[in-house]
């Protein structure tokens, strides 16, 4: 048997590199359809990976509370213009909330930034202290303002790298320097480390954080003290989110007063809702890759079973005389089902080169990070081996069937 | 022992749409080991009807058909397969080689469906090959030899596997008047120097000399079965 194997497959080769061009033309659809499997997965893989990365820069088990209510489709109404979350809302739930292991809370808006006769538009943060620790923000250089900054509305600021690199020359000594936002003065007590696109696609080193209490008081002019942005809380464990955005609800809901029917006039988000959206976009792409992958694969199986059941209807005398000379209608299926297969596997190594390749270029063309996964290339031979053997049934079950005399006589 | 060949009341009937076709009407017929059969008779008598049947590549309407004291009538197909490759040799009027494989590869054939290793297979062939006096020709392609020597490379594929008999249909049918001798010469000598049974269709008188025993066929029968003196004598 291995030697009927070994034969049938130089034999298959033999004949394949025969008619190479018809070959190759075969193999096309099963070529797409391979690569689109590959480039599928690892662009797949790849998009989920900078999710993943993404979403672990917000934090470690962050919960995000807005203010503002859910509508039905998702959207969240009035952002920034309601006045319903604050400081005290964020004292209120360290105090009675016992799994939320921080509490925090920022406001922003975009302003003019100077330095000497360099100037940058970014958005500035106010933010208590504890902001810092929930979103896992580290330094290169310098470090975190501290409570007493907060309660004295300290004149200090920390910035981000893409802030750096728009205020400063390169080389220029940050730490210490005197900046000025809204031309008012504040000393640079901290660099910021980078940490790349946010998981909406915003630059995250774009950025200015001071105390909270400096921005309502010198710097944003709110009418109204103690009112944030957003609150930012986190939990132990990520086990314990659900439970712990139940509480925020609960608590938040008593201090605003709400009755029964009344909506929340804030919204709840965690880390791990925010994944999910970014995934689900991912998966869009996906599933059309896998439609061509599909189709293609389709039309590569049949173009193999067509130019199969020419090749019999050619060799049908040669079949004759196999079968005159003792072959079984087994041998006969298999060597037709081993040409099949010869050929989708063939198909299936261009397959892969041309996904792996149209990865590469998905990567340096469109900036999509990319996974290129053993796994993958594994599922794509497997696709095509399944391909062949598939499309290769009917054929190979037509040469095996035939009548060894009227093969024999067939002109 | 037994003989290598019994048939009784052998039938073939075909059918097309309503039209029957008594291809073979009653055949009985028993050849020994050892036999040089010549079969002859006129166009559509049945000749390769019954080569056919008794070659094990088709299997008659009714009747009974034992070869080697094996009932083949009622075989299932891959039995038969399994008797041509190991007790049967075919040699065709139209040559019958795989095209573009080499000589040594269309001789390797029946032993590939043996399952026997490539090296094995390799040797062997090149053995029939010499023997049909085709050393050095083992990479020629069929259309790189002349009608004779493709027909000798069928040959080759037929002894290869070592039968017990070997089926020729007209095999100098395509062939001139020295390559039909040398044709008949390698036949001659497998017989008798191998002992070979042969049943060889042939027209012609003088290829059919060589047997040991002639048939006559007419309208899907026997009509004639002489046995006579070897063909020595007409060489
Ligand atoms: N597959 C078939 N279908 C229908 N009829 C057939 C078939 N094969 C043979 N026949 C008929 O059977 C009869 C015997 O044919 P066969 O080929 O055995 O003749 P033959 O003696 O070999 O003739 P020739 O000398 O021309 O080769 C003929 O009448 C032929 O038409
Ligand atoms: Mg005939």
């Amino acid at each position: 048997m291995p030697a009927f194997i070994l034969l049938t497959v130089m034999t298959a080769l033999r004949i394949l590199s025969r008619n190479r061009l018809r070959a190759g033309l075969t193999m096309l659809g099963i070529v797409i359809g391979v690569g689109a499997v590959i480039a599928m997965v690892s662009i797949g893989q790849g998009a989920r990976a900078s999710v993943q990365a993404q979403v672990a820069s917000m934090g470690t088990n962050v919960i995000i509370i807005m203010p503002g209510s859910t509508t039905v489709s998702g959207v969240r109404g009035g952002q920034g213009g309601a006045v319903t979350l604050t400081v005290g809302d964020a004292a209120e739930l360290k105090k009675r909330s016992p799994l939320l292991s921080d509490t925090g809370w920022a406001k922003r808006d975009v302003m003019q930034i100077v330095n000497g006769n360099r100037n940058w538009n970014g958005p500035v943060n106010g933010i208590s202290p504890s902001y810092l620790t929930i979103r896992d923000w580290s330094f290169t250089s310098g470090g975190p303002f501290t409570h007493t900054d907060l309660e004295r509305a300290a004149r200090v600021a920390l910035i981000g790298q893409t802030t750096l690199e728009n205020l400063f020359d390169p080389g220029e000594e940050a730490i210490g320097a005197t900046i000025r936002i809204k031309n008012v003065p504040f000393q640079v007590v901290g660099v910021l480390a980078p940490k790349g696109q946010s998981a909406q696609g915003s630059d995250q080193d774009d950025v200015i954080f001071i105390p909270f209490t400096t921005a309502e008081r010198k710097v944003f002019g709110s009418q109204f003290l103690g009112s944030v942005g957003a609150l930012f809380a986190s939990t132990e464990q990520s086990a314990d989110l659900p439970e712990a955005v139940d509480q925020i609800r609960e608590v938040l809901r008593a201090r605003h007063r709400l009755q029964g029917e009344q909506a929340d006039d804030f919204t709840i988000r965690t880390q791990v809702d925010i994944g999910k959206v970014q995934e689900s976009t991912s998966q869009t792409l996906t599933v059309m890759l896998f439609a061509i992958a599909s189709v293609s694969l389709l039309v590569g199986g049949i173009g193999i079973m067509n130019i199969l059941l020419v090749s019999v209807m050619e060799r049908t005398r040669e079949i004759g005389v196999r079968m005159a000379v003792g072959a079984k209608r087994l041998h006969i299926l298999m060597q037709f089902l081993i040409e099949a297969v010869t050929l989708s596997l063939f198909g299936g190594l261009i397959g892969v080169v041309v996904g792996i390749v149209g990865a590469r270029l998905t990567t340096v063309i469109a900036g999509w990070p990319t996974i290129i996964s053993f796994d993958a290339i594994i599922t794509a031979f497997v696709f095509s081996l399944a391909v062949g053997l598939f499309f290769g049934l009917y054929p190979a079950n037509k040469a095996a069937r035939l009548n060894p005399i009227e093969a024999l006589r067939y002109e | 022992m037994a003989p290598l060949i019994v048939c009784e009341d052998l039938w073939k009937i075909y059918r097309i749409g309503d039209v029957e076709v008594q291809a073979l009407r009653g055949i009985n017929l028993t050849i020994e080991r050892g036999e040089f059969v010549a079969v002859m008779g006129t166009s559509g008598s049945g000749k390769s009807t019954l080569m056919n049947l008794l070659g094990c590549l088709d299997q008659p309407t009714r009747g009974r058909y034992e070869l080697d004291g094996l009932n083949v009538a009622t075989a299932k197909p891959d039995l038969l397969a399994e008797l041509r490759n190991r007790q049967i040799g075919f040699v065709f009027q139209s040559f019958n080689l795989i095209p573009r494989t080499s000589a040594l590869e269309n001789a390797q054939l029946p032993l590939f469906y043996r399952g026997l290793s490539i090296k094995e297979q390799r040797a062997q062939a090149a053995a029939a090959l010499r023997r049909v006096g085709l050393a050095g020709r083992e990479q020629h392609y069929p259309t790189q030899l002349s009608g004779g020597q493709q027909q000798r490379v069928a040959i080759a594929r037929a002894l290869v596997g070592a039968p017990s008999i070997l089926f020729a249909d007209e095999p100098t049918g395509n062939l001139d008047t020295s390559s039909s001798r040398e044709i008949m010469s390698i036949l001659e000598q497998l017989n008798r120097e191998d002992g070979i049974t042969i049943i060889l269709v042939t027209h012609e008188s003088d290829i059919a000399a060589y047997a040991s025993r002639e048939l006559v066929m007419k309208d899907g029968q026997i009509v004639q079965d002489v046995r006579r003196a070897p063909h020595l004598t007409v060489v």
